[in-house]
């Protein structure tokens, strides 16, 4: 390999060091430090508005930050245009040149360079994307999912040592997208190139990422891989952005060896001591819908399982699963979702039903936060 | 007859077209008709007989090529100053905001609104009295000054409707601002650019008002030139000139069209 091929050899991670974006009085991106190892798929996830994009575009030098540095492969590019910085970026409604062809829009940025050889390596860059037959169409005459992998080739064919994608499959339909994730995934992991990827979809992120970057209002909430962020939320946003949880109001009465004892929704519950991100007495006690088994009131419930009685409000069948909706003794409404497997007929809407779980999966987060913060966008 | 009607209204649109069509080229079939007249006295108003001595000899008449060549001069300068200021111009106020904005906007606006004797009279009193001397340079100034708010318009229109992520996308490719305007901007703003240049030659061209007012004793344009022989009788030569202006703008427009086609075709 020669040494213009191979940066991301050379060392493509990402260290954001106070990075901040202030528009007059409004503060799009709070000063934040971030770090993206290199070669990794890390995911900047958030509803909009959250400054994800914003976060990126600082990157990718087209936003001035207000305050900090960027450094891409220890290299500080935060005075850099976009031009001179060794990024690319694959855009929102990928912002294809509607005058040139898909040969020379990929071609772009090797020829801005004075590349030899273009030729050979647009040929080869088209065929990793399966368009090589389409070099000498105009973008206008491609499908959305195919300008989609112009763009990315278009980006990918100069090697740069960071890879930004800018909400990259918004535009494409939902089995569209779901193959384009597997698909830039497989390109990830074989160029080995570090990627960037801003999204607001948490499934998107999770399926694709090591790390993801959980932002709300200009900050980054939650830093940490998927299964780690799902599992154990770190505030209630991103118990409610990630997935659906359970929040149950919750006094914190005792401890008993690594668990802590809670009273909660009218039952004595409790919690690993390791699973508690707060020093509170108050707390919200989460549990995630599919971690709960239900059964009807009269089943046996074992030893050392947290247990609410209650009642069955509604019950939707999706399939794979069955949504239950249950009212607690206490009132709070739990969602559980149950695989069809051994369905007992007697769980039916008016039902008593006991809800158990192993406390090892919930987990009990500081109650000043909003219960309900990270829900609106949620199923978006 | 029933019939009859199902026919006319399924092809009325095309009646429609044609209709427009004919009322649009039948004064130009005239024109083109009578340069093959030889009329008989002074006025070419009358068919007399078929000839082509006004196309073999379309200079024939004193005065008419050198007026000819003066326009063509003057609409070709005219053309490229305006194009080349309007489009700049039209830049400015698509893209940044700055004091005077709104105000240069609404001036801009006001030579294709304004009444054009006005226009053309106020502007003969300011180069009077800046002790101007009329001539070539008198026109070519007055004649920038009104094709430029067109060639604003048309390229302001299209700039505002370019996506601005595109000019980004080639910074990110590694395009200095240079390249990113020469090989993005430009090319994409071109066919807002060349409609306000081929208005510009069609409007400098053909001007009589404003030239009429601000032009010297020796500097007499074609449009001149028909105006002043009206009043003796139009030589049957200035009717080859409208004729090979007009075959020559269709020719112009339908070979542009088959090349878009053809690109389109190809691509």
């Amino acid at each position: 390999m020669t040494e213009q091929q191979s940066p991301a050899a050379v060392g493509g991670d990402v260290r954001l060091t106070g990075i901040g974006k202030t528009y007059g009085s409004f503060t799009a991106v709070h000063p934040l430090d971030l770090t993206v190892p290199q070669g990794s798929f890390f995911a900047l996830l958030g509803a909009s508005g959250c400054g994800k994009t914003t976060t990126l575009r600082m990157i990718a030098g087209l936003e001035e930050p207000t305050s900090g540095t960027v450094l891409i492969g220890g290299q500080d590019v935060t005075a850099l245009p976009p031009y001179k910085r060794p990024v690319n970026t694959v855009f929102q409604s990928y912002a294809l040149f509607p005058h040139l062809d898909i040969f020379e829009n990929v071609a772009f940025g090797l020829r801005r360079r004075g590349r030899k050889d273009v030729k050979k390596q647009v040929e080869d860059m088209l065929e990793l994307v399966e368009l090589g037959q389409y070099a000498r169409r105009k973008p206008h005459q491609l499908s959305g999912g195919q300008q989609q992998r112009v763009a990315v080739a278009r980006a990918l064919i100069n090697h740069p040592q960071v890879l930004l994608l800018d909400e990259p499959l918004g535009a494409l339909d939902l089995k569209l997208r779901r193959q384009m994730q597997l698909e830039l995934k497989r390109i990830q992991t074989e160029v080995g190139i570090t990627f960037v990827h801003v999204t607001h979809d948490q499934e998107e992120a999770m399926t694709m990422a090591d790390t993801i970057a959980v932002m709300n209002g200009g900050r980054v909430e939650q830093l940490g891989a998927p299964a780690e962020l799902y599992e154990n939320p770190a505030t209630t946003f991103v118990a409610n952005f990630l997935g659906q949880s359970n929040l149950l109001p919750a006094d914190v009465t005792g401890g008993a060896g690594e668990d802590l004892l809670l009273s909660a929704a009218g039952a004595r519950l409790t919690v690993p001591r390791a699973r508690c991100a707060t020093e509170a007495r108050r707390v919200h006690l989460g549990v995630r819908p599919e971690k709960i088994t239900i059964e009807h009131g009269s089943a046996e419930v074992a030893e050392g399982r947290n247990r609410l009685a209650g009642t069955v409000v509604d019950s939707s069948f999706i399939g794979v699963s069955t949504q239950y909706l249950v009212r607690t003794e206490g009132g709070q409404e739990v969602t559980v979702f149950e695989q069809n497997m051994e369905r007992d007929a007697r769980v039916v809407p008016g039902a008593p039903v006991v809800l158990h779980w192993n406390p090892a999966h919930s987990f009990a987060l500081d109650a000043a936060q909003a219960i309900d913060a990270g829900t609106g966008e949620a199923a978006a | 007859m029933s019939r009859f009607f199902t026919w006319i209204r399924a092809h009325l649109v095309v009646l429609a077209g044609l209709l427009a069509l004919a009322y649009l080229v039948l004064p130009n079939l005239v024109v083109l008709a009578f340069s093959f007249n030889k009329p008989v006295g002074k006025f070419n108003y009358e068919w007399n007989e078929f000839s082509t001595d006004a196309w073999t000899d379309p200079c024939g008449v004193a005065d008419m090529c050198q007026s000819l060549s003066l326009s063509l001069q003057v609409a070709v300068l005219a053309t490229v100053g305006a194009t080349v200021l309007g489009t700049m111009v039209a830049f400015a106020l698509a893209r940044y905001r700055f004091r005077g904005r709104s105000a240069t906007t609404a001036m801009i606006f006001l030579p294709m609104a304004m009444p054009e004797v006005v226009m053309a009279a106020s502007l003969g009193t300011l180069f009077l009295n800046m002790r101007i001397p009329f001539g070539f340079t008198t026109i070519l100034i007055a004649h920038i000054m009104f094709c430029l708010s067109f060639v604003v318009t048309a390229v302001k229109a299209r700039v505002m409707s370019m996506d601005p992520r595109l000019e980004q996308a080639a910074q990110d490719l590694y395009a200095t601002p240079v390249q990113t305007f020469l090989r993005v901007t430009l090319p994409l703003a071109a066919p807002g650019i060349a409609a306000g240049a081929l208005l510009s030659f069609a409007l400098s061209f053909d001007d009589f008002i404003i030239t009429q007012f601000n032009s010297g004793p020796t500097t007499v344009t074609f449009p001149m030139f028909v105006w002043g022989a009206s009043q003796r009788g139009i030589p049957v030569q200035v009717n080859v000139i409208g004729t090979a202006m007009f075959i020559a703008a269709v020719g112009l427009t339908v070979g542009g069209q088959w090349l878009g086609n053809r690109r389109k075709a190809t691509a």
